[in-house]
């Protein structure tokens, strides 16, 4: 097909519907909204349910429904509905159901504002809900990234039974660049979900739970669960390396943040003939620990950018384990920062 | 190549419109393009601005710091982003709406007379895309036709919005010899 | 030899109940099996059970089941209803479940006139967390929260959900029975069949609210507790079919 200008926000709704995704349950809140609207429209044209629900409480539990019946399901909100779905994410990793979240976020806590900002990256990483479980949490970096990892998101979420979240901000949602979909998805040609509960229909019945009294059950449960985030992790680290070749200083920075970086990167490279390199982590977990690592044995100095006071810092620290300098920088509350911003920042740890 | 437009103007006056039909031009010119609108409280009245990247390689930032240009539809957009605009940028203004704007050294300034040129045209709504079309010929950036076909892909739909729209085009197009 | 009431087809044999001796809820779940046997519902049957005393019903029950976060039932049951509607979907909810932290659920499924059924479990009290009160908790009522009794100005008063949703367009049925003694577990039972009915001929919302005995909360003998139903719970929640559109949606259709 052609390339054709879309926002974000449209993007993850067209990409949804074309990975095969038959339900949608969503409540308003902005920066995301263009994402439930273009649901309404075409959703239900191509035999999919949308509903605008009471609450994004309701909204993830009729995801829940879906899934348990088989069906490719997604939910959207932003920053305070996110945290309102907590829950859900929870009861849907406990009774290991599939589905796609999406995270358009935006300054906060509380009310916050509707700017741009990465100050859920520990919600989302961290688990957000109760229990012993984690997220797979995907960052694109682009709009055309946005089409491609839902299409991901989904795959993800199917193939190891477990929820995932597309973690992009108000920017993402909002700025226009060219994309090219992938093909539609006959959701009949996907691979069966045997677990799917749709009624006995002739054979035992079955049921999800995720009670489980017996703590030797409930901890055999959570092993299992812990397997599934161990393959996770070998199976699904994805990460974008930008001029790390000859890089004295790597820049860690994901999504709208890695943009700018790679802007100021640019030119600081061109204008100054500096060698500065970037790590874009585009699964936020599983973290990309392993190439920071071994980056970090010639590499001195790293510098961690978000739009938070300090977030995926952690995991970076984590990741180097001593082996270098950790450095940070953050514009939290819906500030964007420029590229000339983040190119002093960087200018500065270069000659530091 | 990378040029950056940055488009700005009061809520209602077309700022957004005039960036997407910019940035959906250039993609279809081959250029990679990014597409950046201000968001949020902004509705009529109230102030607007979008940032359109184009580049012959793929786009690193969307977001600027320093635009190459500078679209003003009113008076608060140049006093807001003219401290931007470093030497060799350029800046465009609807001079029927702006006066007294000041000079600054190295920047190519561009009064457009563009409510007149649109009411003459076609109607005064239509004063972003005389501004645009002025902004393309004064760059070199793109082509008429490449602006003409964006807005016919973008409101072919509306036949005399287009119809509108191609006269404005045409109007801030020859404006500039 | 004939057995006159044999064990029904989906409800699981040789199970011990963990429900407490005078506990209306198997009884419930034996009308539900029975009904799902005799309309022929059961292979295509999805059960929606909540947190409460009842989330274990998936012991009992011979069908699919999902259990739902608390208060989230009819959400969980739009979902799979939405995207099945194929499937005979209900949710087998408790007082707090339905009328406390899932009332946006409630009515708003109700609202939108979900065709799914709701059964709803009255006993006035928490059962599962040791007998707390409920939005249902009668004025004065003695439970763990409100030691010297219900004080309406300091504890709110007696919330009656389905009286509230009954009105709204989208509930094609309501009815509130008891489960006290065979004539009243009949009276349920057609009461759910009828509820059943709807959601299968797809004229919307059902609900069916029973005043169900809580002996262990209520500190009282099973007897005492069915004899407490209809002196004192009743006068608060009359029996009664509280709507039936039924024939007006069979007109609409």
């Amino acid at each position: 097909m052609n390339k054709i200008l879309m926002s974000g926000n449209h993007t993850a709704a067209e990409a949804a519907i074309r990975a095969g995704c038959r339900a949608y349950f969503g409540y308003p809140i902005t920066p995301q909204n263009e994402l439930g609207e273009y649901m309404a429209e075409h959703m239900r044209k191509i035999g999919g349910a949308f509903i605008q629900s009471e609450s994004e409480l309701a909204a993830i539990n009729m995801v829940v429904g879906a899934a348990a019946a088989g069906v490719r399901a997604m939910t959207s909100s932003s920053s305070p509905g996110i945290s309102l779905k907590q829950e859900g994410l929870s009861f849907l990793s406990g009774f290991e159901l599939p589905a796609v979240i999406v995270n358009i976020m935006r300054g906060g806590p509380g009310m916050g504002n509707i700017a741009p900002a990465q100050g859920d990256y520990f919600q989302a990483t961290r688990g957000g809900g109760h229990g012993d479980y984690r997220t797979p949490v995907i960052a694109p970096g682009s709009i055309q990234e946005i089409a491609d990892m839902t299409f991901l998101a989904f795959d993800i979420a199917d193939r190891y039974r477990t929820p995932v979240m597309l973690l992009a901000d108000g920017m993402m949602g909002q700025i226009k660049e060219p994309v090219i979909f992938p093909d539609f998805i006959d959701p009949q040609t996907l691979p069966k979900k045997e677990w799917a509960l749709t009624g006995r229909g002739g054979k035992e019945s079955r049921y999800l739970a995720s009670l489980i009294l017996d703590s030797n059950k409930m901890e055999q449960h959570n092993w299992n669960l812990f397997k599934k985030y161990e393959a996770i992790t070998a199976n699904e680290t994805r990460y974008e390396s930008y001029h790390t070749e000859d890089a004295d200083v790597i820049v860690v920075a994901y999504g709208t943040t890695a943009r700018i970086a790679k802007g100021a990167i640019n030119q600081l490279r061109e204008e100054e003939g500096l060698s500065v390199g970037l790590i874009r982590p585009i699964t936020l977990w599983p973290f990309p620990s392993e190439i920071l690592y071994t980056l970090a044995k010639d590499v001195k100095k790293f510098i961690a950018l978000e739009m938070s006071t300090g977030q995926m810092v952690e995991d970076v620290r984590l990741a180097l384990d001593g082996r270098a300098q950790t450095l940070f920088y953050g514009r939290p509350g819906g500030i964007i920062p420029e590229p000339d911003e983040f190119a002093h920042v960087i200018r500065d740890a270069v000659k530091s | 190549m990378l040029k950056t437009i940055l488009c700005s103007g009061s809520g209602g006056q077309g700022t957004l419109t005039m960036g997407n039909v910019l940035a959906n031009a250039a993609m279809q010119e081959g250029f990679f393009v990014s597409y950046l609108p201000c968001y949020g409280a902004a509705m009529r009245g109230g102030t607007a601005h979008c940032t359109t990247s184009i580049s012959s390689e793929e786009i690193a930032s969307p977001v600027v710091s320093f635009p190459d240009v500078l679209i003003a539809l009113n008076k608060p957009s140049v006093t807001a982003f003219l401290p931007r605009m470093r030497p060799g940028s350029t800046l465009i203004y609807n001079e029927d709406l702006i006066s007294d704007v000041p000079a600054k050294e190295n920047v190519r300034i561009y009064p457009i007379a563009a409510n007149q040129l649109a009411r003459d045209a076609a109607n005064e709504r239509s004063a972003n895309m005389v501004m645009l079309a002025a902004m393309v010929k004064v760059t070199s950036l793109l082509s008429l036709e490449a602006l003409q076909r964006s807005a016919q892909d973008l409101m072919g739909s509306k036949k005399s919005l287009f119809a509108m729209t191609l006269n404005a085009l045409q109007a801030g197009y020859a404006d500039i010899v | 030899m004939k057995l006159l009431n044999p064990w029904p087809k989906y409800h699981k044999q040789n199970v011990v109940s963990h429900y407490c001796p005078g506990c209306g809820h198997g009884v419930v779940h034996r009308i539900i099996a029975e009904l799902l046997d005799e309309m022929e519902l059961g292979e295509k049957a999805f059960c929606v059970n909540p947190a409460g005393c009842a989330v274990l019903a998936y012991d009992y029950l011979d069908i699919d089941m999902i259990e739902s976060s608390h208060g989230r039932g009819a959400a969980v049951a739009t979902g799979i209803k939405t995207v099945r509607p194929d499937l005979f979907v209900f949710t087998y909810q408790g007082d707090g479940d339905l009328s406390a932290i899932g009332t946006a659920e409630t009515i708003h499924s109700a609202n939108r006139g979900e065709s799914i059924t709701v059964i709803f479990i009255n006993n006035a009290v928490y059962g599962m967390t040791g007998g707390q009160m409920a939005p249902t908790t009668l004025a004065w009522q003695k439970t763990t929260t409100t030691p010297e009794g219900r004080k309406p100005k300091a504890d709110g008063y007696t919330l009656h959900i389905t009286d509230m949703i009954a009105p709204l367009p989208g509930v094609a049925y309501a009815e509130r029975v008891a489960v006290t003694s065979p004539a009243f577990i009949r009276k349920a039972k057609k009461a759910i069949r009828t509820a059943f009915q709807t959601q299968v001929d797809q004229l919307g919302y059902s609900i069916v609210e029973i005043l169900s005995t809580c002996p262990t909360n209520w500190k009282l003998s099973p007897s005492e507790s069915c004899e407490w139903i209809h002196t004192t719970l009743e006068k608060e929640f009359p029996l009664k079919v509280l709507t039936d559109k039924r024939e007006e949606k069979r007109k609409s259709c």
